[in-house]
């Protein structure tokens, strides 16, 4: 793989080059810059230690402690909290420390927060930031791709970016939303990838797919840090003559299901990619889509690569055989392109 | 006809619950006593309670209800008492047993039965059930999740939020003694101490979870003396005298108010029907019942009222009467309201 993914994308005038982990950072800053009723809230976020991740380092020197809050141990207490807080019409932004440990807030989320505007007409507009993605031998327990869970429950917002200005620009879309939004952070990207970012304000819509490469023959969806191994793909099988067009779903909850149909159809062979598991993820949703909308526009199977039906495992081996990866995307492409 | 017994009377002109002038001048001189007005204001909102709460359940025995739903009986004092302590612009996140917090707010009696009967007036529009999802922002009511104690960290939210914005405001909640034992209750009063949140607490001891007593549920069912570690007040208090449950929470809200930090009070009742509505309570010693059933907290302070000469009997009687003619009307009114329409299945998952 080349530097930075092989990832390049065009300076648009006003932009400078940032990382991926910068983007957010500055996301966050301009964020509670603009409305005082923003704040964040974490294990480790505040003083000036700045997250496990540095994410929100210098903030609660620029903001103070009122609001960039360091809790206790207690994701579910902490999250609910978040429910309150964005009741009375607060916007915490709540950084998990890892996207594995959501799991201990999951009432708090999948009870509360995403039932409370249709029960009672109540918005929760909260942001949950989660670091996740694996890939960079962390284990079971700091690799997870949780994001089927929150894709299935309906009321909350799920997004993924894959590169520094959609991390920006969606992070600010997400505070503003007012409905509680979980916004899927790619750690292996963090300070790996670099991009330009629009300086200043910069909100990109929620529940929009981007085309992140052109092709006629073959389309690959995938979102977060996958996309990156789609594109790498389609470089490997355009070497084959295959033309493939890579399509970054972005928000995964809602889909862009117009988007979705338009780019299946239009190649009519379908490979979809993330690191999550392949069981019940979120590629099983998009294949049953256009299976049941664009059936007669398909020229072959429906390829899903995902992770294995395994917990994430840590040692390389076993942990590079879990994940899909540009050479496993690659062979799909070709796969398919012969029928 | 008693002033106090019609919700609506309680509106201000806003159409906001409360009295017309903040609780902190309402009761600045009443630190050790009740004003009689209080007391009968009291006495009709329990009365009120009481009342719907027969009226419930004869219906549900007659077939007349629809899904599950929860008795509150002999929880009057508390949902009554703590309710009416609380200012115009607090908060209260109330539970399942807490029906008079509800009625004291303003949440009008057609717009729960309307819940309770998946009516498209209720008060979640057909979404959910029972006193589930009761809420209403504009009157300061959270509609609580089944997840116990899901209440808990909200509150404290509600209560960080006040404090983020300097506002003199409280939020309060409550919990069974069933809902101390969960993670979510230990997280939340962790944190309520820590920063000292202005977060009021009543845990409704009644003695059991669902079919489990307190002995099978903790190694030490003293509630203040658990939650203390914390970094809470605590009280003790009679959860069946409405004049004790207003008192203590009173003095509770004026501290969280004032900068003094939250509290946590344990009112101690008696759970007079089963868990639910199906449940006959077989597992509860009847004479446990019978010494409880002694201590109801309507009957007594309705005799309180008179042996103070406070009210006299006549007045109650009015009461009495008043609730009933409330509560008919409000049931004629919700089971005549429409369902929701199908085609509203979908109206509202997003903000
Ligand atoms: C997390 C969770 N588990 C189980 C239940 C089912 N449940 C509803 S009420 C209840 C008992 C609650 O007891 P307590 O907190 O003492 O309140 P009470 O009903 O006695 O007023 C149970 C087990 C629930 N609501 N939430
Ligand atoms: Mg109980």
């Amino acid at each position: 793989m080349s530097d930075n993914f092989g990832f390049t994308d065009t300076p648009k005038s006003g932009s400078r080059e940032l990382t991926y982990l910068e983007a957010i950072a500055e996301a966050i800053q301009l964020e509670m810059e603009r409305d005082d009723d923003v704040l964040v809230l974490g294990e480790d976020v505040g003083g000036d230690f700045g997250g496990a991740f540095k994410v929100t380092h210098g903030l609660a020197a620029r903001f103070g402690d009122r609001r960039v809050l360091n809790t206790p141990i207690a994701e579910l207490g902490f999250t609910g909290m978040a429910n309150g807080m964005a009741l009375m019409g607060l916007r915490p932004i709540v950084e998990m420390q890892f996207a594995d440990f959501i799991s201990t807030a999951f009432d708090s989320i999948v009870q509360f927060a995403s039932t409370a505007h249709y029960r009672m007409g109540a918005a929760v507009p909260w942001v949950i930031r989660a670091p996740s993605d694996g890939g960079i031998r962390s284990g079971p327990f700091h690799s997870q791709n949780p994001e089927a869970w929150f894709v299935h429950t309906p009321g909350l917002k799920v997004v993924a970016p894959s590169t520094p200005a959609d991390a920006k620009g969606l992070l600010a879309a997400a505070v503003r939303d007012d409905n509680p939004v979980i916004f899927f952070e790619s750690k292996p990207l963090y300070r790996s990838l670099r991009g330009h970012v629009p300086e200043g304000e910069h909100v990109s819509p929620l529940g929009s797919a981007v085309e992140r490469r052109q092709g006629s023959d073959v389309t690959v969806f995938s979102y977060g840090a996958m996309t990156h191994q789609a594109l790498a793909a389609a470089e490997q099988a355009a070497g084959d003559g295959i033309e493939t067009q890579v399509v970054d779903l972005v928000s995964l909850k809602p889909l862009d299901t117009d988007a979705i149909l338009e780019h299946a159809t239009s190649t009519g062979k379908v490979v979809i990619a993330h690191a999550a598991n392949r069981m019940a993820g979120v590629g099983a949703e998009i294949a049953a889509l256009i299976a049941e909308e664009a059936f007669d526009s398909l020229d072959g199977p429906i390829v899903r690569l995902g992770g294995a039906d395994t917990p994430v495992p840590f040692s390389p081996p076993l942990e590079d055989a879990y994940r899909p990866n540009a050479d496993t995307i690659a062979s799909a492409i070709r796969r398919l392109s012969a029928y | 006809m008693c002033p106090y017994l019609d919700p609506r009377s309680t509106l201000d002109a806003a159409g906001n619950p409360g009295f017309g002038e903040p609780a902190e001048t309402r009761f600045s001189t009443l630190r050790s006593m009740v004003d009689p007005r209080t007391q009968i204001e009291m006495y009709s909102w329990m009365k009120l309670a009481r009342t719907f709460d027969e009226q419930m359940v004869a219906m549900w025995k007659q077939g007349r209800g629809l899904g599950g739903t929860f008795s509150g009986r002999g929880h009057e004092a508390i949902s009554v008492g703590a309710g009416l302590a609380l200012g115009r612009k607090d908060v209260v996140a109330p539970m399942h047993r807490d029906l008079g917090t509800y009625l004291v707010r303003g949440m009008t009696p057609e717009r729960i039965f309307g819940n309770m009967l998946g009516r498209a007036t209720g008060a979640s529009r057909g979404r959910d059930a029972n006193l589930h999802g009761v809420g209403d922002l504009d009157l300061g009511i959270i509609g609580f999740v089944s997840h116990l104690p899901q209440s808990l960290p909200t509150t404290l939210g509600i209560a960080m939020s006040f404090k983020y914005r300097s506002e003199p405001r409280v939020a309060m909640t409550f919990v069974g003694d069933g809902g101390t034992t969960a993670g979510a209750y230990h997280e939340t009063l962790n944190m309520a101490g820590l920063w000292q949140a202005p977060f009021v607490l009543i845990i409704e001891n009644n003695q059991y979870a669902y079919s489990t007593p307190l002995t099978q549920q903790m190694h030490a069912p003293n509630f203040a003396e658990r939650a203390a570690v914390y970094g809470v007040a605590t009280s003790s208090v009679d959860g069946n005298s409405v004049n004790d449950v207003y008192q203590t929470c009173v003095e509770a809200i004026e501290r969280a108010r004032t900068g003094g930090g939250p509290t946590v009070i344990e009112a101690t009742t008696m759970r007079m029907l089963g868990h639910a509505i199906h449940d006959g309570a077989e597992y509860v010693p009847a004479d446990l019942l019978d010494q409880w059933e002694r201590r109801d907290p309507v009957a007594n302070h309705r005799q309180h009222l008179l042996d103070t000469d406070i009210a006299s009997e006549a007045m109650l009687e009015q009461v009495d009467t008043t609730s009933r003619e409330r509560i008919a009307a409000a049931v004629a009114e919700a089971e005549a309201a429409a369902m929701p329409d199908p085609d509203t299945l979908e109206d509202g998952v997003y903000a």
